[in-house]
């Protein structure tokens, strides 16, 4: 077992237990968005920051992928986390503001605007999609494509794919997704986020334009030919 | 296809991880990844494609789309940047009716920018087959094109003022490679020990950047890789780099007057880079 404090309180977890847990575990809550139970650890959003560390030699972790050490010391909700949460938070709506995931945590952290350049991007590189499609489906079927500001989420060569099991798994993981899924029944968006979104896969000819990757979809029945 | 790839694949078995390396031999081969040979190298390794795709899409050398006969690379780096580097990408582009990263449609040129290339106090920097043309300017973007269809390499030997004789060592014992008994183009050549086939022996080239006379103590076919060995330390010269026309190894030899030279081993090949900054040691 391992020993360690969490906001001052002492808690011991077994060996290979993530800081998110313990802290779940002693109820103090962390938000999150890449990370999901069931899922390996991905660390890609970085919303789940804590600190370690006393002095100034504390620093800021993610707590999805960090593993309990004897004897830390951890923090989950002082100013410093916070601001930062609050940055990341600001970032993502930034880049996908009509995601309704991204849209709550923001107003439950009390960020209302975002002082950043605003885009409207399809998905924010979570890996979420890719982690259910391998481990949860056994597929493979879509993973990282490119580098940097380039990197993307498809199938190879942006085809249809023949492994995939058109399970929808992808789509139903997808922070950036579920609002916009709704296109074929308009009347269930549940904002004006629609206002936001850029057109919906029924308008687009490419395969590599579409929102998600199965062929054809088994959400809205499109056939992407 | 399905053989040559399986050909590959026989060679890196046993080398976990060799996925890098089975793509660059696929790359030298077909002088870019065919998705068809993806498919063959997935299905040997018994990898994912979705990984295997993943690995061509990251790195910039890997390219999923053939590439035209020459290439040429526009510096865009900071340095080359504030000197007009995008106005030259621009004629480039204008002059080759192609964008950034695309082949002309006769196969030609694939024009690309890179970051940098440790020249910057020449830039704005412009590389066509391994030939680096400095301090361009928009007007000379269509001589350089031209000179290209041509052949670089004969109209350097012609006419290029930057012409000139090398004396080269061993990167590794610094001993000198020289042969002034024996002369190729007029001058001293350069000697080497060259293995292929299992057979050693003498490899002398020409000293003169830009020549690609060479002799050799046993014939050569032509596109065969040859590896390169000192004569004094019989270190390998085998460079890190890979020949940007065919991708086969580069050979590395240090220059005496600073900065290393770098030749495609690949016999009939004309990558050659001079770099005498030193930058990419
Ligand atoms: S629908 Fe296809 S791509 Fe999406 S998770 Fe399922 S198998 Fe993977
Ligand atoms: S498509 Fe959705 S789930 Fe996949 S990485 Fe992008 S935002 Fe995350
Ligand atoms: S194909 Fe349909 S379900 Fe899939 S992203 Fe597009 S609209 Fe949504
Ligand atoms: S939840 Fe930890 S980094 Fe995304
Ligand atoms: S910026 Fe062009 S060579 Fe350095």
């Amino acid at each position: 077992m391992i020993n360690l404090k969490i906001n001052g309180l002492e808690v011991s977890v077994e060996q290979g237990t993530t800081l998110l847990e313990a802290a779940r575990f002693l109820g103090f809550p962390i938000p999150t968005l890449c990370h999901m139970e069931g899922l390996s650890p991905y660390g890609a959003c970085r919303l789940c920051v804590v600190e370690i560390g006393e002095g100034p030699r504390a620093k800021l972790v993610s707590s999805c992928t960090y593993p309990a050490q004897e004897g830390l010391v951890v923090r989950t909700a002082n100013e410093r986390v916070l601001q930062a949460r609050k940055m990341v938070l600001e970032l993502l709506l930034a880049s996908c503001p009509q995601s309704k995931v991204i849209q709550d945590l923001a107003s439950a952290h009390n960020v209302r605007q975002q002082r950043f350049r605003q885009e409207h991007e399809d998905c924010i590189l979570c890996g979420l999609c890719t982690r259910m499609c391998e481990e949860q489906m056994m597929a493979k079927a879509i993973g990282f494509r490119g580098r940097g500001e380039t990197r993307s989420i498809g199938t190879p060569f942006d085809i249809k794919s023949e492994e995939c099991r058109l399970c929808g798994g992808c789509i139903y993981v997808c922070p950036a997704c579920q609002l916009r899924c709704t296109y074929t029944e308009p009347d269930k968006a549940v904002c004006g986020g629609c206002a936001n979104l850029s057109p919906p896969c029924v308008e687009k000819e490419n395969f590599d334009d579409m929102m998600c990757y199965m062929n054809p979809c088994v959400a809205c029945e499109i056939d992407k030919h | 296809m399905k053989t040559e790839i399986a050909g590959i694949l026989e060679k890196h078995e046993g080398d976990r991880g060799g996925l890098i390396s089975i793509l660059e031999d696929v790359q030298a081969r077909y002088s870019y990844l065919p998705a068809e040979a993806l498919k063959f190298v997935a299905d040997g390794t018994g990898r994912s494609l979705v990984d295997i795709y993943g690995v061509a899409t990251f790195y910039k050398s890997f390219s999923l789309k053939p590439r035209g006969k020459h290439l040429c690379s526009v510096c865009v780096g900071t340095a080359c940047h504030v000197r007009g580097a995008p106005v030259i990408a621009g004629e480039f582009e204008r002059q080759l009716d192609a964008s950034v990263g695309a082949t002309t449609e006769d196969n030609e040129f694939t024009l690309e920018t890179v970051n940098c290339l440790g020249a910057c106090a020449l830039g704005p920097i412009v590389v066509v087959d391994g030939h680096y043309f400095s301090n361009v300017n928009s007007s000379q973007v269509k001589r350089i094109i031209k000179k290209t269809h041509v052949g670089l390499d004969e109209a350097e030997i012609k006419a290029d003022r930057r012409l000139y004789l090398h004396t080269v060592s061993c990167s590794r014992c610094n001993h000198s490679l020289m042969d002034p008994d024996h002369k190729i183009d007029g001058s001293p050549s350069v000697r080497v020990t060259a293995s292929f086939e299992r057979k050693h022996g003498w490899l002398r080239l020409s000293s003169l950047y830009g020549s690609f006379a060479v002799e050799s103590e046993y014939p050569i076919r032509s596109d065969e890789i040859v590896d390169f060995f000192c004569p004094h330390c019989h270190t390998d010269l085998k460079g890190a780099s890979a020949c940007p026309l065919c991708n086969a190894p580069m050979v590395a030899m240090l220059v005496r007057a600073g900065g290393i030279v770098q030749i495609c081993s690949r016999r009939g090949c004309k990558g050659h880079m001079l770099d005498l900054d030193g930058a990419g040691v």
